[in-house]
């Protein structure tokens, strides 16, 4: 699969190498080059530098012959707008984004993007985990 | 009529004080501590402490009675975020949002967002007025002789489309020997008409530039 990611965080480096490694063509875009530190050095994938709320950039991501679209940048707005972007103006088949405020995750869940909240699942594994119902 | 502001830098406080003043009821939301009170020092206290984006501010805000949302932050993507939350979670019939990359304009109509204002696009277009926006565009400077050959757009309404070449008021130092038209490039006589848009390649001084400028121009 053709798979964009935005945001080199250690979220978005770490996915990348996990799809690079099961043979997927990655591409990955961070504003800071310095954020591709995180990618490991077998990393065959291509990082790009550049804003993924900017058409151009993700034309140039290869946006128009991607199958996934992944939003993980530190920006809720930012990601909710790129991966909005994605799917509806670039008709990207799987849309993912992170969304920290879980109204807000609530609300772009309901219309249609499919959105994870990290606040919401992180709190109710880390109760489980001092419950005793973690595993 | 309740308007919600999400932004008070400059546009968001302007914005807020003329809404004010045609007796709107206004509430502006804004990040920064020390702007909102600023702001509320010297409007009254109209301006809340929060992200404009956050449902749950929007809430507080009593967003669901509000008649309208304008959402003028420097980040186009909190812009769209605080419109798009505004219409879907608080019914707002009427949303705004200020655009700074002129590109996005296209986003967020097609993200459903009512109107846009693109500031960026506003000003430029202020200053192409002011600003000659066909220049003249240096060719080739001949050696020797004090002379330069430059070639210029004729704008579709310069004054001087459809008048014939001998007729245009052009610095006697000047000539011109091309004429990129619709129909190709010819060589004008003095009863050649200028066609908008032509490019007209012409040899003249350096010193004559701004009198060629404003001969096509009209101006």
């Amino acid at each position: 699969m053709n798979i964009v990611i935005m945001g080199c965080g250690r979220v978005g480096a770490q996915l990348a190498a996990i799809l690079d490694e099961e043979g997927h063509k990655v591409t990955i875009l961070d504003r800071d080059t310095y954020s591709f530190r995180r990618l490991p050095g077998n990393f065959r994938g291509t990082a790009l530098v550049g804003d993924g709320t900017d058409e151009d950039i993700l034309i140039r991501a290869g946006i128009e012959e991607a199958h996934a679209f992944v939003a993980v940048t530190q920006g809720d707005n930012r990601n909710v707008m790129a991966s909005q972007i994605a799917k509806h103006i670039f008709n990207v088949p799987k849309v993912a984004c992170r969304v920290y405020d879980p109204l807000r995750e609530e609300m772009y869940h309901a219309l249609g993007l499919e959105t994870i909240s990290p606040t919401t699942v992180g709190a109710k594994l880390l109760k489980d985990l001092i419950m005793g119902q973690g595993g | 009529m309740y308007i919600i502001i999400v932004g008070g830098g400059k546009v968001g406080y302007y914005l807020a004080k003329t809404l004010l003043s045609e007796g709107h009821e206004v509430l502006v939301l804004e990040k920064d501590a020390a702007r909102c009170d600023a702001i509320c020092e010297e409007l009254g206290g109209v301006c809340t402490r929060g992200d404009g984006c956050e449902a749950r501010t929007l809430a507080d805000a009593g967003t669901e009675r509000a008649d309208m949302l304008i959402a003028v932050t420097d980040e186009d993507e909190d812009n769209l975020v605080a419109c798009q939350v505004a219409k879907h979670k608080f019914n707002v019939s009427r949303t705004i949002a200020r655009i700074n990359n002129p590109k996005n304009e296209n986003i967020f109509k097609k993200l459903g967002i009512d109107v846009t204002v693109s500031s960026t696009n506003l000003i430029l277009e202020h200053i192409e007025e002011e600003v000659p926006t066909h220049p003249l565009v240096h060719l080739l400077t001949l050696k020797g002789g004090n002379l330069e050959i430059v070639e210029m757009r004729v704008p579709p309404n310069s004054p001087v489309v459809g008048k014939r070449m001998k007729d245009v008021a052009f610095p006697p130092d000047s000539v011109v020997c091309l004429v990129i038209g619709k129909w190709g490039a010819y060589v004008p006589t003095s009863d050649t008409i200028v066609e908008a848009e032509a490019q007209l390649v012409a040899v003249t001084k350096p010193e004559a530039e701004e009198a060629l400028r404003a001969a096509i121009r009209g101006s």
